[in-house]
């Protein structure tokens, strides 16, 4: 490698490489879009007006009509909103007034539209406040940018973004799992032999660092940076960033991957006894144990969409789950071989899977269809999708990255490429920055893959910038808003639809949940009498004489037993007082 | 009798006494006289009491009735008009045409009429009058948000010189914590003592303080004294007691009234004025004279009882007493009264005393001043009298009190007896009465007994026939049904195996296309792949796992791809390339082993389908202790072995998956249920099966569930249970405006929260209905508000014309809104 690397650095990457562009300014000069055009032209007409009236009017008062000029607004009304912009906003589809309606239909159809249309107008014009855009690596003609090494990016970048890209060399502990936290500062690496650590990556600073003593399946922070989860031997355990132990979560045994829902709290976790749990963090109790059945469950992902974990099995299906239900919501096949990896993208909509059968696929997991599939000579191990839709694959030794996999056609090379020492044992793309993290045998090693990550970050949801006390705000407003097991499902958006079941089926759930029919006793309902005798009092009187039956049973019973046991109690008494007499006892004073 | 002759004399006095002073009176005085003699005898007396006088004298107070059925005519009454020149020709030609018209009034609406039509108006007025609110009604209604108090100032910043110069006492807090300043005069700055607190300082010192406070100390006490006593009495029922009182004080006022007279003036006249307020009701009523039902039946009785005809003159008293004009004699009148006549009144030469000022009535001597007088004598006999009788009717009480006590300490024993000897009465019936009962519910329980054992033999044998009966059903049905288990579902069975036995689903591609097919029956396919199954089981495992050629059917529709770190790997040598890889992919996994595990497991699980088909003794030598040949089972363990490869090469994933969603498929379908009943209708027993008609149409199949959500995607199962979880926290039925769900749906598909809606949308999204002032009070909304602005037209451009109605319900609504004022300046004054 080292003897590659001086020839590379002499070519000129830099020209190749577009590097992200920077935001654009006001002063630079634009292309025009649609409303900037549109404005100009607008004035000049309007100026035009101005002058040809300004004409025909006498002097003084042109002069107070150009005063009046001076005043007026060149762009009346509000600015408008291209309509693009616009539809990235649409909600559902509108609902028109229906002919004939009452007043107060009217009034709440138009309102809420009007409501609608308001916020969508507003977010809209908000999208201008969102200008970061990700760049690319582009390659000269006929060069394939999957040959540009990492060292010479590296150089070509900045510093701050060059200095992204390192390795850290811990051979000792064997393969390493890894995972960012949401906000994408922090990382946490695990090795199979024991070996935990977490750093501030960007800064290289170590939070901390403890062999656990056993080997390490799985790593996973928990909603903050202070929290991680290490998925043992035995058990699962719970450290702080400082390496203390928090919880040793013994009900949890066994677990090999591990699944952080942020929105829930919830730990979703995969065991080898084919036991799929959910730990709530927030309040340390277990939501849901569901018994697969499927065998050791090693392949795991999360829909971020929709909080449904996704698991692959041996026999190459794929089901996905919610805490809800003991039964997969859905089971299809992918592989023929078993699945070794899977990953799904942000929006919920893709669904990347490999298996043994050395194939990937690209699934639309709304439609249940496979896109298309492509065939990895040497299958991949590990899958990652980034924010922005790029694709890692681990095929032995390599790391190849798939640029518009999620589109309809299939891609023939990857984007980009690098060969690491040792099996690649996890990947994970760094939020909010063009990286990519690997896990591998002799270490962890971090990549620039321009173009991986969303430029724009919320900051009220993760702002990889946050002060100490913006992250304790920030987690007291997450717990306020938590998200209840109860509404993960397939599809999130049913909690907005009339639920349409029928009483009966209803009727059956409350039954199920309660445990008795809380309908089956009808309650008594005296009969109408004549002559009086259905006064207010006399119905009471009746009602009085059946109510509380089954206590009244109940307490004669207990009323019976007691006066048979006191009779049997006499009758022994008696019984010991016959025997203890004897005939002399007439003779006592 | 002796106190009428005394009344006479006193009576006659007066008269002397008055004679000489106005001529005029004379002629009362004398019928007076005449009364008063005529009094005296029971019967004229009461001849007297009618009210004869009316008819007698003719004055100006009275309606004579004289000149009754003569019709009085216009002309009669207006007839002067005509004749006078100062009256006007307009009112005389009114006058005349008044009299020539014959026309009579209309009879007036009856009042059930008239109130309908005034109801109706009064209706449209109070409707026209509420009808104006409909609109700033329903304008709130709309309103997305109501701030209130309703007419509030601008809040925006206002100039220096309003808010310095235009400060006042401005909310009703303020007004009414500076009056309390002002009226009870204290410091609006910070003295230590108010003004009232030195004065009153420097009233008094502090023993006078002292003793000031004992007196009142004292009087308090005595007010309360006062106050227990007058209860107490006020408690006692006795009416008697009462009546004695009410004279008591009577007779007590008479004297303070005498002291009155001479103290306190102003007093006096006042209680005169009260007792001829009195005397006039007195004047005007028929009270007191003896002619009510009670009365006249007094007078009845009068003749016979001597306490009637006292009553009855006991009320007449009353009248004449109340009716008679009450004089108080002034000082000096009292004093010559007593002096007697002999002095001249000294009044003559005196100036007027200052009460007599005002009533000209006053100044002359008094002409009544003895029956007055009469009458307290009487009054004071007949009080003496009472209060002995008082005495007596005290005294009868408490005797018959006593009596009555006695009486009930002498009853409660004698029913004590009583009950005593009742219940030994009663008692033993019902204890024999309890033994019959016992007796017969004894022997109703044998008798019971024998009829529930008979029953029960009687049970018990038919119980025994029937269960015959069942079992020998049961073993038909059971023959039947092996009968037909041996002829319709094993055979379906084995096709069914058969079947299973023919799919070759080699790969997902085939799967797909195997998915067109609705339901996923699988295809008899030639035999060929059988033969090759055959030909693979001479290989070893390890070849047949390269005989899988995943490449040659996956790279039909994948790409390879290239890696420029990984030589192409696809064109090479297949064999060793692949097993490389495999093991490449398996390298630190333990997935492979895992994999094999599975995959023996579902091999023993797939050996049942391996069916035994040797026949042990055909073709050779059957019979106990003899196996079926060598090569036979050798045959066998081959197909086995065959099965197990076949297993490993990964084919059965799909196989497996298949089953798994028919199975679900099948369980999913509603079942049918067979109401068919043998022997009814038909003839019955063993080996008869209902006839085929008979079995169709008492066969009764649900109808098919809706299709599943999977029923085109092959390789996929979703699941059809419904999310009750979710369904807990979802609307489940339809709020008040909205038609249909869409409609519903679609209102509120727009999230309000932070995370996707912009700072500014969400406020005015979760802006809150009622906003309202802190420490503000609300009032009821004024028509000046909500009207003020909408009708400022000018005064000139209204109708010239009102129309009475209109005008009315203007002036009442004005009158209305006045009131409305009205409260809120004496809400503002409170």
């Amino acid at each position: 490698m080292s003897a590659v690397m001086p020839e590379l650095l002499t070519s000129t990457h830099v020209e190749k490489m577009k590097k992200k562009k920077p935001p654009k300014r006001y002063w630079e000069e634009t292309e025009n879009t649609d409303q900037s055009q549109r404005r100009p032209e607008e004035e000049e007409g309007k100026a035009g007006q101005n002058q040809n009236e300004s004409t025909v009017k006498e002097r003084p008062l042109k002069r107070k009509n150009d005063e009046r000029l001076e005043k007026k607004d060149p762009f009346p009304g509000e600015a408008p909103i291209p309509h693009k912009q616009l539809q990235k906003f649409q909600r559902g589809e509108k609902c028109k007034v229906p002919a004939g309606a009452r007043r107060r239909l009217k009034e709440a159809i138009t309102s809420s539209e009007a409501m609608s249309e308001h916020a969508q107008k507003q977010a809209a014009r908000y999208d201008l406040l969102l200008p970061e855009d990700a760049g690319f690596l582009e390659g000269d003609e006929d060069e394939d940018t999957n040959t540009i090494s990492q060292d010479d990016i590296a150089d070509a970048v900045d510093i701050t973004s060059g200095s992204k890209y390192f390795s850290l060399h811990l051979s000792q502990f064997g393969p390493y799992r890894l995972d960012y936290s949401r906000t994408g500062r922090h990382l946490l690496v695990g090795g199979k032999k024991g070996h935990v650590a977490c750093i501030d990556w960007q800064t290289k600073d170590l939070m901390c660092e403890m062999n656990v003593m056993e080997t390490v399946n799985d790593v996973k922070w928990l909603h903050t940076e202070a929290m991680f989860a290490v998925a043992q031997k035995r058990w699962l355990y719970i450290y702080d960033s400082k390496g203390v132990e928090l919880h040793c979560v013994k009900k949890f045994n066994d677990v090999l991957r591990m699944q952080f829902l942020p929105y829930h709290f919830l730990l979703a976790t995969a065991s080898a006894t084919g036991f799929l749990q959910y730990l709530d963090v927030s309040v340390g109790k277990e939501v849901a144990a569901i018994c697969t059945k499927m065998g050791r469950l090693d392949v795991m992902a999360q829909n971020p969409h929709n909080a449904v974990i996704h698991l692959g099995h041996p026999n190459g299906t794929i089901s996905l789950w919610s805490p809800n239900q003991k039964e997969p919501l859905v089971k299809m096949l992918c592989h023929r071989g078993a699945v070794r990896s899977l990953t799904v993208d942000k929006t919920g909509t893709y669904m990347v899977t490999s298996g043994l059968d050395r194939k990937l696929k690209v699934y639309d997991i709304r439609a249940f269809k496979p896109l298309h599939s492509c065939f990895l000579p040497a299958g991949a191990s590990c899958l990652s999708l980034s924010q922005r839709g790029l694709l890692s694959a681990a095929t032995g030794d390599i790391v190849q990255v798939y640029q518009n996999i999620l589109g309809s056609s299939p891609v023939s090379k990857p984007y980009m490429a690098h060969r690491l020492r040792g099996q690649i044992w996890g990947l994970a793309y760094c939020p909010f920055e063009d990286v990519l993290g690997i896990g591998h045998g002799e270490g962890f090693t971090s990549m620039i893959v321009p173009g991986a990550g969303e430029p724009n970050f919320d900051a009220l949801d993760t702002n990889p910038f946050r002060s100490y006390e913006q992250r304790q705000e920030w987690e007291v407003k997450a717990l306020l808003e938590k998200v209840q097991p109860e509404l993960i499902g397939l599809h999130p958006e049913q909690l907005s639809k009339v639920d349409q079941a029928s009483f009966e089926q209803r009727h059956k759930e409350q039954v199920e949940a309660l445990g008795f029919d809380p309908l089956a006793k009808v309650k008594f309902k005296p009969k109408t009498k004549k002559k009086g005798r259905s006064s207010a009092g006399a119905i009471e009187k009746r009602k009085r004489k059946v109510a509380h039956e089954d206590q009244r049973d109940e307490i004669r019973q207990s009323v019976q037993e007691r006066t048979e046991r006191e009779k049997e109690l006499k009758e022994k008494s008696n019984e010991k007082k016959l025997g203890n007499k004897s005939t002399l006892d007439r003779f006592r004073k | 009798m002796a106190a009428d002759e005394e009344e006479l004399s006193i009576n006659e006095q007066a008269i002397s006494a008055s004679e000489d002073e106005e001529g005029s009176d004379d002629e009362r005085k004398h019928k007076k006289l005449l009364e008063a003699i005529s009094s005296m005898g029971s019967r004229k007396r009461k001849k007297q009491n009618e009210r004869s006088e009316a008819s007698v004298q003719v004055s100006e107070f009275f309606v004579n009735a004289e000149g009754t059925g003569e019709k009085v005519n216009l002309s009669d009454l207006l007839g002067t008009v005509e004749k006078t020149s100062g009256a006007s020709n307009k009112t005389k030609k009114q006058l005349r045409n008044l009299q020539s018209s014959k026309e009579t009034l209309e009879l007036p609406l009856n009042k059930q009429q008239t109130e309908k039509i005034q109801r109706g108006i009064a209706y449209e007025k109070t409707a026209a009058e509420v009808s104006c609110w409909r609109n700033i009604i329903l304008q709130n209604q709309k309103a997305e948000q109501m701030v209130f108090p309703l007419n509030q100032e601008s809040p925006g910043p206002k100039r220096v010189e309003q808010v310095v110069a235009g400060w006042k006492v401005q909310t009703p807090l303020e007004q009414e914590i500076f009056r309390l300043l002002h009226i009870n005069s204290q410091p609006v700055d910070d003295p230590v003592l108010t003004p009232v607190e030195e004065q009153s300082l420097k009233a008094m010192s502090l023993e006078e303080a002292k003793i000031r406070r004992a007196e009142l100390q004292k009087a308090r006490a005595l007010q309360s004294y006062y106050e227990a006593k007058a209860k107490r009495e006020k408690k006692i029922k006795s009416k008697k007691y009462h009546k004695v009182q009410r004279k008591a004080k009577c007779k007590d006022f008479l004297k303070q009234f005498d002291e009155m007279v001479k103290t306190n003036p102003e007093g006096a006249l006042e209680e005169l004025k009260k007792m001829e307020l009195s005397r006039m009701e007195e004047r005007m009523s028929l009270k007191h004279q003896n002619s009510g039902k009670w009365a006249k039946s007094k007078a009845i009785m009068a003749k016979y009882d001597d306490s009637a005809r006292k009553a009855m003159q006991e009320q007449l008293q009353m009248n004449k007493d109340l009716t008679q004009k009450i004089v108080v004699p002034s000082d000096d009148e009292h004093e010559s009264n007593e002096e007697g006549l002999e002095t001249i009144p000294d009044f003559v030469n005196d100036s007027e005393p200052v009460i007599d000022s005002v009533n000209p009535w006053m100044r002359g001597q008094l002409t009544h001043e003895e029956p007055e007088v009469s009458c307290v004598t009487t009054e004071d006999v007949q009080t003496a009298e009472e209060e002995n009788e008082e005495e007596e009717l005290v005294g009868e009480f408490e005797r018959k009190r006593k009596l009555r006590q006695a009486d009930e300490e002498d009853l409660i024993p004698t029913e004590e007896e009583r009950k005593r000897a009742g219940l030994k009465k009663i008692q033993p019936a019902s204890e024999v009465v309890e033994e019959d009962v016992v007796e017969v519910s004894d022997k109703e329980e044998e008798d019971d007994d024998d009829d529930d054992e008979e029953e029960e033999e009687e049970d018990v044998s038919e119980f025994n026939t029937l269960f015959r009966l069942m079992r020998s059903e049961k073993t038909l049905e059971g023959s039947n049904q092996t009968r037909e288990g041996l002829n319709t579902p094993g055979q379906e069975d084995e096709e069914g195996l058969l079947n299973e036995g023919q799919i070759r689903v080699r790969n997902i591609e085939d799967l797909e296309v195997l998915g067109e097919f609705v339901d996923p029956q699988p295809i008899a396919e030639p035999s060929l792949p059988r033969t090759a199954a055959v030909e693979a089981t001479s290989e070893p495992p390890y070849k047949k796992k390269r005989e899988i050629d995943l490449k040659e059917v996956l790279t039909k529709e994948a790409k390879a791809v290239k890696v420029p770190f990984l030589p192409t790997v696809v064109d090479e040598e297949e064999r060793d390339e692949q097993i490389s890889i495999i093991k490449e992919a398996f390298a630190g996994d333990d997935v492979i082993s895992d994999f094999i595990k599975d995959k023996s497991k579902l091999e023993a699980a797939g050996r049942p389908e391996v069916v035994d088909l040797t026949l042990p003794g055909w073709g050779e030598w059957g019979g106990v202790g003899l196996k079926p040949s060598r090569w036979k089972r050798k045959r066998e363990r081959d197909e086995q072995i065959s099965i197990i490869k076949e297993a490993f090469a990964g084919d059965d994933v799909i196989s497996d998956f298949i089953k798994d969603k028919s199975k679900l498929e099948a369980a999913g379908r509603p079942e049918v249920v067979d109401l068919t009943l043998p022997g009814w209708g038909e003839w019955g027993g063993v080996g008869l099966k209902p006839s085929r008609w008979k079995r169709k149409r008492f066969r009764i199949k649900t109808a098919p569930p809706p299709p599943r959500q999977d029923q085109k995607l092959p390789d996929v199962i979703i699941s059809e249970n419904r999310n009750a979880s979710v369904a807990s926290h979802q609307v489940s039925q339809l709020p008040f405006p909205f038609q249909n769900t869409a409609q519903f749906e679609s209102s509120i598909r727009t999230p309000i929260g932070p995370t996707w809606n912009t700072q500014s949308v969400v406020k005015n999204m979760t802006k809150p209905k009622v906003i309202t002032k802190m420490g503000a009070i609300i009032e009821p909304m004024v028509k000046e508000d909500f009207i003020k602005n909408k009708t400022t037209t000018p005064g000139g451009k209204g109708p010239a014309i009102m129309l009475g109605e209109n005008k009315r319900a203007k002036e009442g609504t004005k009158r209305s809104s006045e009131k409305h004022r009205g409260r809120r300046s004496q809400k503002r004054r409170k």
